[in-house]
């Protein structure tokens, strides 16, 4: 039965969510364009959730993980992990956020409230045992993201990339319902652990595999894996930079949690069958994100594209067995990091009313400012997988898994296209480093959002410091599920 | 009327909404019912199968997807009314800032 005792693992979960109330209620007597008080806010608010998150491993205290609220809500290492990631990740976010909205003239205390609640919505999805609950989760990251991406109502691009990320959505979401309603009725519970013990045994269960290409579906629709993709350039595009720099970090680290919740914990069984699906749903977001964004010239599309890629790498883990799960959450987090100093270089160089998001804006970006430009050259270099970066690591780990698991072809293919994907980060280096600006206006930020973007980029290099201790983190958790 | 009925209805409640998506051409308020029809179809699909398996777990599930979907109609149709004020029109094909 439930006791209050029962809330103490739920309290970072809490605590974001009585922050964001309390965020929200501290925009309304906040003016305008004055709202550093507001950002500082949301900034404490995850260093206490880490704080609250960590406490536990810090103090040495034998961790296993628990269920609670009648089994609805799990807490283990693998969540805790994702979760601080989360969190470091939207002090980012918070960050760039501030400076894009008082470039534009709008910043606003709502604006960090929905960022607060779609961080409570990740973190449910990241908790979620049971389909109630991670659908719960996933629709408040969503209802949140939607109004995100609408958040310049004037901008007539914000306004469609909303309506189609809407509805978009809106039919992920339905899909992966049906899916879940399929398979509860095979298996007659909602509950993850509870089907993986019903399904023993009966892995062609026509109800239970209809089922399950519903939910894989859904998963690759909120993803944005091709061939389920056609919302994500429209949407990155459109949406003002800093929802941009959200929905490309966050979120994507709760769909992989979603994916390995529902296909690896419940649906473990099916195995042979989603492993086929997800390798095919690998493979073309691989082609198709490398081969579209060669021709893209502006930058957030170009970072959309390449993100369809990464989510195909990311997949492609998942195809590698125990080894490939911790190989792709290995992926999923050092990609979101470089995704958020990408668009926050974006954010960067944009000045009043202007968005530096075509690749002519960083035009002899050297010559401006010699510092940024070799800060973008470790992020894209990061993207790309030049050696001595961590995004070259994140890769070679997802292609040892995939080649032990005897999937040579495909990680074959994956290598060729990801070659092929180097060009278009190339060209943004060349063009950085080798034309004239047109402008020599000076970039001007303030101190902190200068200081995240340097830390942000120079991970890059520094992460290779912890990289065993953190890929060795990676299955450790990975091994507990 | 055995279970496979139920499933009949909702599966073709389904198929009707995803025609609705993807079909339509016309106005995007059309879409926004399609999207809720299809939340429908899977209510019926659950309330059929929590009658079936005699548990109750699939009717709560049914009383959340119907708070959520109260929800998502009202973001949606605020995304509409912010849409028509700057374009216009509902226009499905008018739609097309963002190509490329």
């Amino acid at each position: 039965m439930f006791g209050w005792s029962e809330l103490i693992p739920a309290l970072p979960e809490i605590l974001v969510l009585s922050m964001a109330c309390v965020v929200l209620l501290a925009g309304l007597f906040t003016q305008r364009n004055k709202g550093g008080f507001i950002v500082f806010l949301s900034v404490i608010t995850m260093v206490f959730a880490a704080i609250l998150t960590l406490k536990d491993h810090v103090a040495g205290v034998q961790f296993s993980s628990e269920l609670l609220f009648n089994g609805t809500f799990v807490r283990d290492e693998f969540g805790d992990m994702l979760k601080v990631v989360v969190y470091l990740l939207m002090i980012g976010v918070f960050f760039y956020a501030k400076q894009y909205l008082r470039q534009h003239n709008n910043l606003q205390g709502e604006y960090f409230a929905l960022l607060l609640f779609a961080t409570l919505g990740i973190m449910v999805m990241i908790s979620g045992y049971n389909f109630i609950a991670l659908y719960l989760g996933l629709e408040l990251l969503a209802l949140s993201s939607y109004a995100l991406v609408a958040y310049n109502r004037n901008d007539i691009n914000s306004n469609e990339a909303a309506m189609k990320y809407f509805i978009l959505g809106a039919l992920a979401s339905g899909m992966l319902l049906y899916g879940m309603s399929l398979i509860y009725g095979a298996v007659g519970t909602l509950q993850l652990n509870e089907i993986s013990q019903a399904i023993a045994g009966q892995n062609n269960d026509m109800f239970l595999v209809l089922g399950l290409i519903f939910v894989i579906v859904g998963i690759g629709f909120k993803l944005g894996a091709a061939p389920f993709h056609m919302w994500v350039p429209d949407v990155y595009e459109g949406a003002p930079t800093a929802t941009t720099l959200f929905i490309a970090s966050a979120p994507k680290i709760a769909a992989f949690a979603l994916a390995v919740r529902i296909l690896g914990q419940s649906l473990d069984v099916l195995m042979i069958h989603w492993q086929s699906m997800l390798a095919t749903l690998a493979i073309v977001s691989i082609i198709v994100g490398n081969l579209f964004a060669l021709q893209q010239t502006n930058l957030k599309r170009l970072f959309a594209y390449s993100t369809i890629s990464h989510i195909g790498f990311m997949l492609l883990g998942l195809v590698g067995g125990a080894d490939g799960i911790a190989a792709s959450m290995f992926y999923i987090i050092v990609y979101t990091i470089m995704a958020i100093g990408g668009f926050g270089m974006i954010v960067l160089l944009s000045s009043k009313g202007v968005e530096a998001d075509e690749i002519a804006d960083f035009k002899g970006l050297n010559q401006r400012n010699g510092w940024y430009a070799f800060l973008m050259l470790l992020l894209l270099g990061s993207m790309a997988g030049f050696p001595p970066l961590i995004g070259f690591f994140s890769k070679l780990y997802v292609l040892k898994a995939v080649i032990d698991q005897g999937y040579i072809l495909l990680a074959g293919v994956a290598l060729i296209f990801a070659v092929i994907g180097a060009f278009y980060y190339l060209r943004i280096i060349k063009v950085m480093y080798f034309e004239d600006s047109d402008t020599d206006q000076a970039i001007d930020a303030s101190f902190d959002v200068k200081t995240v973007l340097s830390i942000n980029a120079l991970a890059q290099l520094g992460l290779l410091v912890i990289l065993p201790m953190l890929f060795e983190f990676c299955i450790r958790v990975t091994q507990t599920l | 009327m055995s279970l496979q009925h139920y499933l009949i209805v909702s599966a073709i409640l389904f198929v009707i909404s995803m025609a609705g998506i993807f079909v339509n051409r016309r106005n995007v308020l059309v879409v926004l019912m399609s999207l809720e029809l299809m939340l429908l179809a899977v209510n019926t699909n659950l309330i059929a199968f929590s009658k079936y398996l005699n548990d109750v777990q699939g009717q709560v599930f049914v009383f959340f997807i119907l708070t959520v979907a109260a929800a998502e109609a009202a973001i949606g149709l605020a995304i509409l009314v912010v849409l028509f004020r700057n374009k216009k029109t509902l226009e499905v094909k008018e739609i097309n800032e963002l190509e490329g």
